[in-house]
């Protein structure tokens, strides 16, 4: 009777080809290879969509048809390893990279970059951000040691690219030409909303440092040491007030606050 | 600058900030306050909310529709509008 | 903790997160409301928001379309692990899933697969429906699928098949009607039949939705269950019949491609409500004449 195994069904679905398995069916006997083209184009299409869902903005920068081209091919590599089709996608920007139709688009592969982290934020955990009268009370002699843990919902995007701008004209029917220069973007969600916030170059290295748990001081002192006019205050309630971190840990107290 | 000179200038330049901010009535925009660029504030009301209902919910058609020709293709979208004087965003020949 | 809530004899909608505004802001006079369950599984965000602010209006129909329920493999304890977090979050009126299998070796192919109709396919989905229905503490609700292809190795009719999963776990089904049309025309079988020979006492909640129509190599028509019309007027027809059977109960209009804007889901859940108004009548005429008599 032919059992066709879901391992044997799954292979026909992804294979390129039209071969259907023997123990398949149709109403006279040998199923019909588009009944399971149904299937087939279910799968394909519905991946794609999802990714097109969610990397909209690289989407619209190289119009569908090319779009679809690297989405089939991230198809071919990689399924989603959970039903949870919004995280599927986690590394298509590194697909994206090493797409070779695409190489002459440098700025592409950080574009989805930016768009992977704000669709990440948008369905990150909640917490309620550190707030400046939480840094008031670090303003002692162990400033300088205080770590500061990310909030759950903030990723930054360092790009030798304007992608935030780039993603910004993106929001708008018309898109326009940025001006070409590095940004480092800070992807957040406070609360509801996502929000998108180029960061002044100065501030860059010391946000990625932060982020990455390093001390205040020693993120102070490289940033001071690269930018001379470097602006703790400014840059750490700046970055506070945007909703980077969830709380400030000094070592030596308790770190459940 | 020793260690101590580092978290007394720290300390200054944060009570400065925060100083700044007390003093600022209601809280200001984020952009104003830090010097940031607020760039572009988001609902993303429907985040992939279609692809999560496999067949039923994005079912395809009947035609199995697969792109060829990875290789040759030519990105056709707002990337043209991305080229600035031969910067790197410009549109590379293959 | 068991929860005994059922969904209103009334047409509900699926919810869609750009009606958000027009349905928590107006209130629509609509029973419910339906989401798929792995879009609001995330660890947070507006999504949570969004479906807690629903169900403090609306009874929830919670719809998973990922459990892989007809899967050879063992359920996905992780997914599992996240249903059950979010049925306790959001505690919806039913939770239903379908007779089919999305998940292999731990990739999940994003579409709901066919599966043989067999003695031992019929134990593996008792068990894993026990799995699930002993995980949330609740009954469930299973699915008739559209199918587009059959296995010679079936032995079991799908209607005989619902039917045993449904005594042997105590869940119950939920009857989806564009279904019943898709398979029907695409198997050449006659979709009244299936209709009557439906153990509709099970049924605990109905789906209707549009089809697309095309025809295979041999010129056979094919119908695919796309979501993305009004209901047909076959498919119409049909549900007349079938509520003739199970009475008046909670139908969903689903509506998930080229989604129209809320006043036309509103009108296509009105309708509904006709029928299921239509059919209260009916049977309140033939118990008057049965008084008389």
């Amino acid at each position: 009777m032919n059992p066709v195994s879901q391992g044997a069904f799954a292979a026909a679905l992804l294979d390129r080809g039209d071969a259907v398995p023997a123990g398949l069916a149709g109403r006279n006997g040998a199923a019909d290879p588009l009944r399971l083209a149904v299937y087939r184009n279910n799968v394909r299409v519905g991946l794609a969509r999802a990714l097109a869902a969610r990397f909209p903005v690289t989407a619209r920068l190289v119009g569908d048809a090319f779009f679809r081209l690297m989405a089939d091919a991230y198809v071919d590599d990689r399924r989603p390893a959970s039903p949870l089709l919004a995280a599927y996608g986690d590394d298509f920007p590194d697909h994206v990279a090493g797409f070779p139709a695409a190489a002459g688009l440098a700025y592409l592969a950080d574009t989805a970059r930016l768009e992977a982290a704000v669709s990440r934020a948008y369905h990150a955990a909640d917490a309620a951000p550190l707030g400046l009268a939480d840094l008031a009370g670090l303003a002692g002699p162990e400033l300088g040691l205080a770590r500061l843990t990310p909030h759950p919902a903030a990723f930054l995007i360092r790009s030798a690219h304007p992608v935030g701008s780039i993603w910004r004209t993106h929001q708008k029917e018309t898109v326009t030409a940025p001006d070409w220069r590095p940004e480092t973007v800070l992807v957040v969600r406070p609360d509801l909303d996502v929000g998108v916030h180029l960061l002044p170059a100065a501030d860059a290295g010391f946000a990625a440092a932060l982020l990455d748990g390093t001390p205040l001081g020693s993120a102070a002192e490289a940033a001071l040491a690269a930018d001379p006019d470097f602006d703790f205050g400014r840059a750490l309630t700046g970055l506070t007030t945007l909703g980077a971190f969830a709380r400030a840990v000094i070592p030596g107290e308790n770190d459940d606050q | 600058m020793t260690r101590s000179t580092l978290a007394l200038a720290l300390a200054g330049s944060l009570g400065a900030a925060l100083a700044a901010s007390a003093a600022a009535a209601g809280p200001l925009p984020a952009e104003k306050m830090v010097g940031m660029e607020k760039c572009y504030g988001i609902s993303l009301a429907g985040q992939n909310d279609c692809a999560a209902g496999p067949g039923t919910t994005c079912a395809g058609t009947s035609t199995v529709d697969y792109q060829k020709n990875a290789w040759k293709a030519v990105p056709a979208g707002t990337c043209e509008t991305m080229n600035v004087d031969g910067h790197k965003g410009m549109l590379q020949p293959m | 903790m068991i929860e005994t809530a059922s969904l209103p004899a009334r047409a509900g909608l699926g919810f869609k997160p750009q009606h958000a505004a027009a349905i928590l802001g107006d209130r629509p006079d609509i029973g419910f409301f339906e989401v798929h369950a792995e879009n609001y599984m995330g660890a947070g965000g507006p999504p949570h928001r969004m479906l807690a602010a629903l169900g403090a209006l609306y009874p929830i129909s919670l719809h998973g379309v990922g459990l892989s329920i007809g899967g050879e493999g063992p359920l996905d304890a992780a997914h599992l692990a996240r249903l059950r977090a979010l049925v306790e979050r959001s505690r919806p009126a039913s939770f239903s899933e379908h007779l089919a299998w999305s998940t292999h070796d731990g990739a999940f192919l994003n579409d709901l697969l066919p599966l043989p109709y067999t003695p031992a396919t019929l134990d593996r989905v008792v068990h894993h429906v026990d799995t699930v229905q002993q995980t949330l503490g609740r009954p469930m609700l299973i699915e008739n699928p559209s199918t587009y292809l059959v296995f010679s190795e079936s032995t079991i009719a799908e209607v005989d098949f619902l039917a045993a999963i449904a005594a042997r776990t105590g869940c119950g089904l939920l009857l989806d009607v564009n279904n019943v049309m898709v398979s029907a025309v695409n198997h050449r079988l006659d979709p009244f039949l299936y209709l009557d020979r439906f153990p509709v006492e099970h049924v605990g909640e109905i789906h209707l939705a549009g089809y697309d129509e095309t025809v295979d190599g041999a010129g056979d028509r094919l119908l695919i269950d796309a979501h993305g019309t009004p209901v047909a007027a076959d498919v119409f027809a049909l549900y007349r019949h079938a509520l003739g059977r199970t009475g008046p109960v909670a139908t969903l209009i689903e509506w998930d491609n080229a989604v129209p804007d809320f006043p036309t889901l509103h009108a296509e859940a009105r309708r509904v409500d006709a029928a299921l108004d239509a059919e209260r009548a009916r049977r309140n005429a033939a118990l008057r004449v049965g008084v008389a008599a």
